[in-house]
């Protein structure tokens, strides 16, 4: 089967949560695209070619044609402004700004801290102890994992805010697949987060977006 | 004069520069408000009252009438579409209605470049706010005189990649001649960089002539910290 020529590319790394929701929203949207793996263990995103596209040196970057987009919050606003179908935001506005409030949250307060946690790791591992680390970045998303519960007791449905997949949706799911799979997040004091979570244990769309089923995820 | 009772109500810290953005954002639009301090030193984000308004805990909040919206990026979203004057979106050569939302324009080119310094500015702000628990951390587990060069670092880092970013968009201001969503989000963290964390804006020609732009414009310096109803006297 011959592979045509993708309009959209997505730079993405498989582990990376902030590309995971992307690759849930492009399924979501039914979106075909080109993935283009980026190595950030082996330090690709500080290549020169790289830091054409995104300066900063994160993924996810898409590009669409003649756009280049970074920033996982900046992308989904952009995919939904341009491929308006499976809306992401509903047209309610106090559910809309959950949606906006939830991903906020986990973008600025939950995975940041997970991803300083490699940084801290070092600095903890050198100046503390190797054993600190893990629990450091546990602790942290387990704060955010409990202000969420509290946030969304009052809102969710079969899903985060609703019983339909909308932005919050996407925020959370990548973000406690790797509590679970990499922090040992104690998921029994988030009964909530836990049903959501096998809510989307069931849906292809966020299944085939996981970590361990992108292209340049290490082979079992 | 007779105190009218204001329809939009604004939960506010005054040193908080998330409660700064949108303290920004109602003065741009001309929006008038109650200014409602919550004293984040002293844990009243943790009482009954206030969980019940954000059981989150996080300033600052809106209250409009029956809506009830968290998260600074979240209210300037709401803010935009429920108040169109002077908006904090750019319009551009592509703009698009959507009919899910009616009397909306959606926006596209620029839009994207406020929408990543935006949202990289709320979350090296946030991560700054959480470098202070890791202060306390270092503090406690290896010395005192570590947490600020440690803080600093990551600030200047966050700020090295957002000068990156706006190079080649920035015109008076960060996405153009035009103040936007990104300028709400930058001012108030380029003022707690500055004045809390010493750092070197020397380092960042752009920002450092954001900042003065943005020392010239009144909505965005009566937001500051210093001129709020529950600031410190001097």
């Amino acid at each position: 089967m011959a592979q045509q020529e993708k309009k959209l590319k997505l730079y993405s790394h498989w582990r990376s949560s902030c590309s995971c929701r992307i690759r849930i929203a492009l399924n979501l949207k039914g979106l075909e695209y080109q993935y283009i793996p980026v190595n950030l263990f082996k330090g690709e995103q500080l290549s020169p070619e790289f830091k054409k596209l995104n300066p900063i040196g994160y993924v996810p970057v898409l590009v669409d044609g003649a756009m280049v987009i970074s920033d996982s919050f900046a992308i989904c606003m952009y995919l939904e402004e341009k491929y308006p179908q499976h809306p992401l935001l509903p047209s309610d506005l106090q559910t809309r700004a959950i949606n906006l409030q939830v991903a906020s949250i986990v973008c600025s307060s939950i995975q940041p801290l997970q991803n300083l946690a490699a940084l801290v790791g070092r600095y903890i591992e050198e100046k503390v102890s190797p054993d600190e680390t893990i629990p450091w970045a546990k602790f942290h998303i387990e704060n955010g994992f409990e202000a969420l519960e509290k946030l969304l007791k009052d809102h969710a449905g079969r899903y985060a805010t609703g019983d339909e997949v909308f932005m919050a949706d996407l925020f959370l799911a990548p973000q406690i697949d790797a509590g679970i799979k990499r922090f040992n997040v104690d998921m029994a004091k988030f009964p909530l987060l836990s049903r959501l979570n096998e809510a989307y244990n069931g849906l292809p769309q966020f299944q085939n977006a996981m970590p361990e089923k992108q292209p340049d995820a290490p082979s079992a």
